[in-house]
Parts: structure tokens; C-alpha cells; sequence
């Protein structure tokens, strides 16, 4: 799956949960204050089952799950892998 | 006194966190439900809550931990009969006397002498629940707060013939889990919900009488009062269906109509509306 593709996925899940009006791509999601830490299980949860890849420990990082970007980079690194 | 088992009742939210912190500290924890779903649910459920926990922790600079030890010290059973390897036990059922009284008296009779129990319980007396055992002594009450895992501080509960050893016990079992606890004298609802529920019905009853729209009620909460979270969003993250009860265990107990729920709030619980739990309540949540 390419970059784009991805990411319009991720935009689209982000959609349903915080107001995408004015975030950027690096923007942080969590300080929308839309959403809080919380959320972060309920994006890897996505990820793991939207694209069919295991987020293991090392990549369980807040930076990982920050932004669009960081979770597009994320998913585009682990389905590469695959 | 020398915890090392920690039996765990109910496989509820509460009992959920609170064996996932336990496990966590390293302790071996026996799980205990009368549904095999339930107890499904939960080893998914702590898997993934410790899985998370560092992620969660942002106060705390924290490593990933290994889920699959933690899931590894927990038995999921049905049974009561491994309580009797139990040195303390955190009951966590429903909050209805009906439910709660035999399964003191099975603990009772299964658990060693030497066990502590905890009742984690908003509302019913705790010097109550001691008369269903006979270690009134070795009874006290754990008010948790939910989630488990994240709240740090409880609300500890003295009953009548809770012993100073038996509280000290109990704080430091929570110390080891990385809680603390605010120790108080047993009343019904303590204090925390004693205050809590009132509000909470009264900001139920706002919106019952069209003062105002739930979003309204909270906002004044979170942007006037500065409060984290405002009553009704409280309300449906502890669960409608858990605040009605309470409120019905208040009412009964001091016979003070000041704890009559509002006729909205038994409406929306029989409408299947609990709250962040069913993804409806007073606001939508998505899964």
C-alpha cells in the first residue's frame, strides 16, 4: 500500500474521533484536546487491524502514534517490512 | 503481614483494573467471576491494559512492560475454592446486597484466618459488609477509582471494627501498587460519593427539566470550576446503570429523599443507555 493510501485511512479514523479543521500533518493530535491519551490504544488497536501489523514493544511510543504523519510513517515502515 | 496471593472477586471494569495493577506489582492474583465471557473479556482486557500502561503514563517516564508475564501470575477462574491461598482479597461485584452478602459468607468460609478483605465499594456501609463475615476486624473498604490503573489515590474506609494492623496492611499493599490511600470513617457513600452522586443526580435532573443540554452542565463544570471533567461525562464513564444503584443504596440507607434518582436517569438505564460502556449515555463515544 502506498504512503498516500495510508495515510487517507489514517485521516479518515482520526476523522470520527477530533475535529481535523486546522491540524497539520505534524500537528500533534493530542493536543487538539479533542482527545487524550486514551485514544492512543484506540489508534494502535486501528493500525493492527485497519493494516494487519503487530505494533510491538519498541514501537509503542507516544511519538509513534503523535500525528498523521507519525502514523502513516509508522504503518508505511511495518507493511514495508512485511 | 506477608502478601503475596491477592484473590480479586468480580471481573467487572473495577475488579479488571485492579487485577492488571497487581499483576503489574508483581504479585499473584486470582481472578474470580461467575462468567467464563467475562473472565474472556478480561484477559484480553489486562493484556492490553499493561500493554498500554506505559503509554498511558505520561507522567511517568515507564518502559514497556511484558504483558504476557503479567497475564501469566493472574488465574481466571469460576471457582472460589484457590481463595483459599488467598492473603488478601479485593471484592469488586455489583453493588447490591443481595449480590455482595453471599459472597462474603462463601469468603468467609474459604479464605485462611489470616486473609484481609477489602470491599471496593462506592456506597454500601463497610461495618455492613464485616457482620456478613466473622473477621469483622480484618474487613475494610478500598474505594478505587476507575481507571484503576491511572488513579493513583483511593478512598480507604474504616469500618467499626477495623483494626489499625488491618489498615496498615491495606496501605501497604496499595503503597506496592503505587497508590495511595485518604483514610476516612465508614458511612454511607463515604465521602466521595456521597458528594458525587448528589451532583451528578442534580445535573441529571437539569437536563430532565430542560434547564439545559448535558454539554451546557459540563462546560460550566470544566470552563467556570476549572474541573478535569464535568458530572455528566463522570456519570458516563463510571456507568449510569453503577450511578443509579448507588443512589438507590444512598437513598435506602440514610431514608433521605435527597437521594431520589431522577426519573431520567432510571429511564436511560433501562433504555440500555449506561454510558461510555454501551457507547451512549449522556454523550456518544465511538469503539
Amino acid at each position: 500500500m502506498n504512503h498516500e493510501k495510508i495515510k487517507a485511512k489514517v485521516v479518515a479514523f482520526l476523522g470520527q474521533h477530533l475535529p481535523l479543521d486546522g491540524l497539520g500533518d505534524s500537528d500533534s493530535i493530542f493536543k487538539t484536546k479533542a482527545v487524550n491519551s486514551l485514544f492512543a490504544m484506540q489508534l494502535v488497536l486501528f493500525v493492527e487491524k485497519e493494516f494487519g501489523i503487530q505494533v510491538e514493544n519498541e514501537d509503542l511510543e507516544m511519538s509513534n502514534f503523535e500525528s498523521i504523519n507519525a502514523v502513516t510513517g509508522l504503518v508505511a515502515r511495518k507493511t514495508s517490512a512485511q | 503481614m506477608n502478601i503475596e496471593t491477592v484473590g480479586v472477586i468480580g471481573a467487572g471494569v473495577m475488579g479488571i483494573g485492579v487485577a492488571q495493577v497487581l499483576a503489574q506489582a508483581d504479585y499473584k492474583v486470582t481472578l474470580v467471576d461467575v462468567s467464563e465471557v467475562a473472565l474472556a473479556r478480561a484477559e484480553q482486557e489486562i493484556r492490553q491494559g499493561v500493554r498500554f500502561y506505559h503509554l498511558l503514563r505520561q507522567d511517568q517516564e515507564l518502559k514497556p512492560l511484558d504483558a504476557a508475564a503479567a497475564v501469566a501470575r493472574i488465574t481466571f477462574t469460576t471457582d472460589m475454592g484457590p481463595m483459599q491461598g488467598a492473603d488478601f482479597v479485593i471484592e469488586n461485584v455489583t453493588e447490591k446486597w443481595a449480590v455482595k452478602q453471599p459472597v462474603y459468607a462463601t469468603l468467609d468460609q474459604v479464605c485462611p484466618p489470616h486473609c484481609l478483605f477489602a470491599a471496593n465499594t462506592s456506597a454500601i456501609p463497610i461495618t455492613q459488609i464485616a457482620a456478613a463475615t466473622q473477621r469483622p476486624s480484618q474487613v475494610l473498604g478500598i474505594h478505587f477509582m476507575n481507571p484503576v490503573p491511572l488513579k493513583d489515590t483511593v478512598e480507604l474506609i474504616r469500618g467499626y471494627h477495623t483494626t489499625e494492623e488491618t489498615l496498615a496492611a491495606a496501605l501497604a499493599l496499595l503503597a506496592s501498587m503505587g497508590k495511595m490511600g485518604i483514610v476516612v470513617n465508614d458511612s454511607p457513600g463515604f465521602v466521595s460519593n456521597r458528594v458525587l452522586m448528589l451532583t451528578v443526580n442534580e445535573a441529571i435532573f437539569l437536563v430532565h427539566e430542560n434547564v439545559t443540554t448535558p454539554e451546557n452542565v459540563d462546560q460550566i463544570f470544566t470552563q467556570c470550576f476549572g474541573h478535569k471533567m464535568g458530572p455528566l461525562a463522570t456519570a458516563d464513564l463510571i456507568g449510569l446503570d453503577t450511578i443509579l444503584l448507588s443512589l438507590e443504596v444512598l437513598y435506602e440507607q440514610f431514608s433521605d429523599p435527597k437521594f431520589r434518582p431522577c426519573p431520567l436517569l432510571r429511564q436511560m438505564v433501562n433504555a440500555g443507555l449506561t454510558g461510555r460502556k454501551s457507547g451512549q449515555g449522556f454523550f456518544t463515544y465511538s469503539s
